[in-house]
């Protein structure tokens, strides 16, 4: 299984190079994350989204779909895509510790 | 790694619910995968993005023998709306939104819209009768040029 390895941790990933385990994650392996995919800094906003699927997550299993993240999370799509350039939906759940999300929407 | 998909150009072409979303939903996905995308409406496809239709879109309950309702049936008045009205519960359920609102949100990811010229003439369209998603009415020629580079995907 591949792993990453952030201070002194080894972190083990899934197939798709997510963590395999939602408790490994913290704020700093969200930092590390974000810079592997391009983003160098974490503004509050990319927390917001964070924050939020993580939540959903935790509650229901799956992350939420793009339309409910918009609508629950208060960044409209536009500013979303801005956050995560190249997909936000398969970005944001990588940087928030979660699996590639389910759904189609 | 295999080769990725960079770029998809997503035709619509026709007007019917189940004609509609297919291409909208690959259009939005494609956008949360990071791929570039664009779609284009032609022909009944069009219904998808003028005002006044959009949201009025219906299942085609005739000649579609996946329905499993006998043509006779089907016909009858109220089926379509009927079969329209269950399947945008189901639809809602899964958090897909109305072509409307579906529309803009695909915008909004960056995906720009287009009509096809010659389905705008033909039905002597108005820049006023099209969603203000549409950025442009385009000729088949502009659309390739468009879509150069990319995958085309007709719907």
């Amino acid at each position: 299984m591949a792993t990453m390895t952030i201070g002194t941790k080894t972190l083990a990933l899934d197939a798709d190079g997510n963590l395999a385990n939602m408790n490994d994650w913290s704020e700093d392996v969200a930092r590390e994350l974000a810079v592997q995919e391009g983003i160098t800094e974490l503004t509050p906003q990319h927390w917001a989204v964070i924050n939020f699927m993580r939540q959903v997550f935790a509650k229901e299993g799956d992350s939420p779909s793009i339309r409910r993240l918009t609508k629950e999370s208060g960044i409209d799509t536009k500013t979303l895509y801005q956050l995560f350039p190249k997909g936000p939906a398969k970005k944001a759940a990588k940087i928030a510790g979660l699996p590639k999300p389910k759904g189609c929407i | 790694m295999a080769e990725t998909i960079e770029k998809v150009s997503i035709i619509i072409s026709r007007g019917s619910l189940e004609g509609v979303y297919p291409g909208l939903i690959m259009a939005n996905g494609a956008r949360m995968e990071g791929i570039e995308a664009s779609l284009f409406f032609t022909f009944f496809g069009l219904e998808a993005v003028i005002k006044k239709r959009m949201d009025e879109l219906k299942v085609a309950t005739v000649g579609n023998p996946a329905m499993h309702i006998p043509t006779m049936v089907g016909a009858l008045p109220g089926m379509s709306s009927f079969a329209t009205r269950m399947m945008k519960k189901e639809m809602e359920k899964l958090d897909i939104p109305p072509v409307g609102e579906f529309l803009t949100m695909i915008h909004d990811t960056g995906a720009p819209m287009y009509a096809c010229r010659a389905t705008v003439d033909m039905f002597h369209l108005k820049k006023d009768d099209f969603c203000p998603e549409i950025d442009g009415v385009i000729s088949v020629g502009q659309f390739y040029e468009m879509a150069a580079g990319g995958q085309i995907i007709f719907t």
